[in-house]
């Protein structure tokens, strides 16, 4: 299991590629399922040039953390891997990823999705986004399902 | 004997402070920790409180040395 925060740009599936290849039980999952989240240049209708992600350094950690460990108790899983971006983000760029491993397919995809619903719910993660009138703040998530 | 509050996102904006210090002993509970560090602001129904870095709700008891944070529904993936 593994959560990290990164202010910087990062390729998700190059960090999925390296975690894989460190996971200690080799050989024994079947199954991966990946999410990956990238900004879009658009949002309700209007253009965005650039985003700005705060969150609350050290609960964010714990949050994500925590649902990470309920994923392991409620689905046989190998391993886990959720990285997020903070900071200046632009159109293009990958925001989140996250990564299950598990024997079968059945519970990587769900607790891929757990995981991934939980955060969007839940993790003190907030958007201002940059239009051309200017920026404003994003106030809700939508559901996934 | 304090209790660190903090403000994050759209609300510390409209705040004007990330934050601030108050005495313990002028709140017993997150929804009090509120009004002091506000001066009596109204809390805004949608803002979601968290007490050392977990969710609570505002009738939660506060003691000396905690932190107390406040912030609009999160919006991350």
């Amino acid at each position: 299991m593994l959560v990290e925060i990164r202010d910087q740009a990062f390729e998700p599936f190059a960090e999925v590629k390296g975690f894989q290849d460190n996971i200690a039980q080799q050989g024994q999952y079947g199954a991966t399922a990946i999410f990956i989240g990238t900004m879009r240049d658009f949002n309700e209708g209007d253009e965005v040039s650039e985003m700005l992600l705060e969150h609350y350094p050290g609960m964010t950690e714990k949050y994500l953390q925590g649902i990470s460990r309920q994923a392991e108790q409620r689905w046989p899983l190998a391993e886990s891997l959720i990285i997020h971006r903070v900071g200046k983000v632009y159109p293009n760029e990958p925001i989140v990823v996250v990564a299950v491993w598990s024997a079968h397919r059945g519970a990587a995809y769900e607790a891929n999705r757990y995981l991934m619903e939980e955060l969007k719910a839940r993790a003190p993660f907030w958007k201002k986004e940059s239009l051309q009138e200017g920026d404003r703040w994003v106030e809700r998530n939508t559901s996934g399902h | 004997m304090s209790i660190q509050v903090r403000f994050f996102a759209s609300l510390r904006e409209q705040l004007g402070q990330g934050g601030c210090e108050i005495p313990a002993a002028q709140a017993a509970t997150v929804q009090e920790v509120w009004e002091v560090a506000t001066q009596g602001q109204a809390l805004p129904q949608n803002i979601l409180s968290a007490l050392n870095m977990e969710y609570v709700a505002l009738d939660h008891p506060v003691a000396d040395g905690d932190e107390v944070a406040y912030f609009p529904p999160v919006t991350g993936g």
